[in-house]
């Protein structure tokens, strides 16, 4: 066979959402790869403006499915820093409780997808069941299992309870238990680690290069952590450790995140013995003072960056949501190329895509002349470039991005 | 009579009653390993039925009687195949001097199949499935033809029926086959394309290999023939390796159930604790490693075969 053309996507069975991967294909290998988004735009930005702040809550937790924890904790921060408030440090530790339980579930989720994309079924099984126990907690904690809805605008809406708190220590007595087997299993399952090791590899300077954020980077060992380097939520008492790996491939990202889920464990328990008592939230004006404020937090996937801009009245100015996928995606290219096509599942899903959290439409509205612009990618690029040119002295035209 | 042979009995319905029945007990082993409940025992027989009731689509730019003739091919080459081996008595019901080569060859002719299957549908995905096919027939088929010839120069026959006769007279000698029999297990389940040898369907890479634009009726027969061959391929272990016959036929019949049983728990439980392997991987295991380990065994088999007075 010559070069043949694969299209991955939109529709595929590797794919959870809609995206487009075009593959060439040299026999079995990747030669060029060029991946495409922009099949799940829902204006979740613009729906944000239009609606007032608690409201758009709503619409800020249902950005993602798995990390809505996440998106809701940046949004209400941000607020928060907004409006000039200080929640109490009871609400603090709830948030960092949920944040640490939606990242457990959220890797035992990716851990299976994962397995799954490399033909081991009996492992993915085995990984939802125990996510299931994530899950039930969740559940009872905060009355639902995905869109949790335990943020509010000034702190939380739910209380621990002493059963609760007694089924976290029986989940971290479990999870002990399960991530030995896993991390054994992903350490040292000869099958694993020849599907893994050495494919979709991402160096470190590549890896800074592109932006990586989250375990992606972690595992080409680019130390960070939005948790450790900017502490959000109560993170700056619970401390986490950054779990740092340098094999720069698949194999690292799985070992990245079942010891992400250890140290998870590990900080779960101390919460549950060191959360302070006090009320769980405080009020919040329905008008914010006007201002802008960047926040940022770290989702399972990586860095979940949010800019807010208030106009003081009772609806945002503006809300731009970055999701960790769009930081981890334009590295996805440079990673398939060079692999087997028998690779690209799991070298797409290492990344651990959400696609619908990360498509946007740009619109440019200048502000000195009042004209509305649409730009497409590449003017988009090219007006980036030239203002890190100008402004910061950094030439980004040599980065090749797809 | 052959008419009954080839319709009923061991022919047709029996093997396809046996191969449905065989896809329950593994899908059912699969699930239990996983923690799950797994299929009802009527699963297969309802999905067969469902899809012969839904409607073909013949991609338009195929030859369409190919199309439609593959798998009635695929599954008459694997039903013709039970003819030759030995199932209740250590006589087939015919054979002749180098019927193991033919059923290695009609068991060869499904995979053949999937790959015209694939090639014929006129997709990228099947298209690049039968390549997969191909490639990975020339991996596990000289592994398992080696691995079944070691006990037939050991038996000096190539007749599966003189090589049970000869293995019934002498009961020890199965044990030194045990190397064969682990290469054999292995290259059938890369012939039945199963974990962790399924690259040719793996579904996360090319949806459903050659089978991608397979729909209906001709579908259902195509899962009919991968069926049968599993049935088939076990009973083929089963004879050459495990060939424990009494004079009753009814119990020696019940004892072959009971040996294609735990070949299927073997094959079941191998899929389910491995992951999916690349082509590149699996053709360097199958030469690395299985081929040579056959040929191991055959080299003792002929030195023990020359020590023996046999």
């Amino acid at each position: 066979m010559g070069r043949v053309v694969v299209p991955i996507g939109t529709q595929h069975p590797a794919l959870k959402e809609p995206a487009s991967f075009i593959l060439t294909l040299e026999g079995e290998k990747v030669v060029s790869a060029k991946a495409k988004l922009g099949y799940n735009h829902r204006g979740i930005e613009k729906a944000c403006e239009n609606r007032s702040y608690i409201q758009s809550l709503y619409i800020v937790e249902r950005v993602c499915g798995i990390c809505s924890h996440a998106h809701s904790t940046v949004y209400c921060e941000a607020v928060e820093e907004l409006a000039g408030i200080e929640i109490p440090k009871r609400a603090k530790y709830l948030r960092t409780v949920v944040c640490e339980l939606e990242r457990l579930h959220s890797h035992l989720l990716w851990l299976g997808v994962a397995a799954h994309e490399i033909g081991f079924d009996t492992f993915f099984m085995y990984v939802w069941r125990d996510r299931e126990k994530v899950m039930d907690i969740l559940e009872n904690f905060c009355g639902n299992r995905v869109n949790y809805g335990i943020n509010t605008l000034g702190g939380v809406r739910r209380d621990l309870t002493p059963e609760i708190i007694e089924d976290i220590k029986n989940l971290c007595k479990l999870m002990d238990e399960r991530l030995k087997i896993y991390t054994d299993l992903a350490m040292g399952d000869a099958t694993l680690a020849a599907r893994l090791a050495k494919v979709g590899r991402l160096s470190k300077e590549t890896a800074i290069q592109y932006g990586a954020v989250g375990p992606v980077a972690r595992a080409s060992g680019v130390a960070i952590d939005v948790r450790v380097n900017d502490p959000f939520a109560a993170y700056d008492e619970v401390k986490a450790n950054i779990v740092v790996d340098d094999n720069c491939d698949v194999f690292g990202r799985v070992l990245v995140r079942v010891l992400e889920m250890v140290d998870s464990v590990r900080m779960l328990r101390f919460m549950m013995d060191n959360i302070p008592d006090g009320t769980i939230s405080v009020k919040v004006p329905r008008k914010i003072p006007a201002g802008e404020v960047a926040h940022r937090v770290e989702a399972p996937r990586g860095e979940d960056a949010y800019f807010l801009a208030s106009n003081g009245t009772e609806k945002p100015e503006r809300i731009r949501m970055r999701a960790p996928t769009e930081a981890n995606w334009h590295a996805i290219a440079h990673m398939l190329e060079g692999d087997y096509l028998a690779d690209s599942p799991i070298i797409i899903a290492a990344i651990d895509p959400c696609y619908s959290c990360t498509d946007r439409a740009i619109q440019i509205n200048d502000l000195n002349t009042g004209k509305q612009d649409i730009l497409n990618w590449q003017q988009l690029k090219q007006y980036s470039i030239n203002w890190h040119r100008e402004n910061n002295g950094i030439d980004f035209a040599k980065l090749k991005i797809k | 009579m052959s008419i009954f042979y080839l319709l009923v009995f061991p022919g047709f319905l029996f093997l396809s009653a046996l191969g449905l029945f065989m896809e329950y007990f593994d899908r059912k082993v699969y699930a239990r390993m996983q923690n799950r409940v797994g299929p009802p025992w009527y699963q297969p027989l309802a999905d067969i039925i469902k899809l012969v009731s839904k409607e073909t689509i013949i991609p338009y730019d195929t030859n369409k009687k190919m199309f439609a003739a593959l798998p009635v091919i695929a599954l008459a080459a694997a039903t013709t195949a039970i003819f030759y081996i030995p199932i209740w008595s250590s006589h087939a019901l015919f054979s002749f001097t180098g019927d193991i080569i033919v059923v290695l060859y009609l068991l060869t002719i499904p995979t053949l199949t999937f790959f015209l299957a694939g090639w014929n549908s006129n997709s990228l995905f099947a298209g690049i499935g039968a390549v997969r096919n191909l490639t990975q027939l020339f991996s596990y088929e000289v592994p398992l033809y080696m691995g079944l010839l070691a006990p037939a120069f050991l038996a000096s026959s190539w007749s599966l029926s003189e090589i049970s006769q000869f293995y019934t007279t002498h009961p020890l000698l199965i044990l030194l086959n045990i190397p064969a029999f682990i290469v054999c297990i292995i290259a059938v389940q890369g012939k039945l394309e199963r974990v962790p040898f399924d690259i040719p369907d793996a579904e996360t890479e090319i949806v459903a290999g050659s089978f991608t634009e397979y729909s209906g009726r001709y579908f259902a027969i195509f899962r009919m023939a991968l069926d049968t061959e599993l049935v088939v391929a076990a009973t083929l272990l089963a004879a050459v390796f495990i060939p424990v016959f009494v004079a009753n036929p009814f119990i020696s019949f019940l004892i072959y159930l009971a040996k294609v049983f735990v070949i299927i728990f073997i094959l079941a439980i191998f899929r389910s604790v491995m992951a999916r392997i690349r082509m590149e991987q699996m053709v360097k295991f199958c030469w690395r490693y299985l081929a040579p380990l056959a040929l191991a065994q055959i080299i003792i088999n002929i030195l023990i075969k020359g020590v023996l007075p046999l």
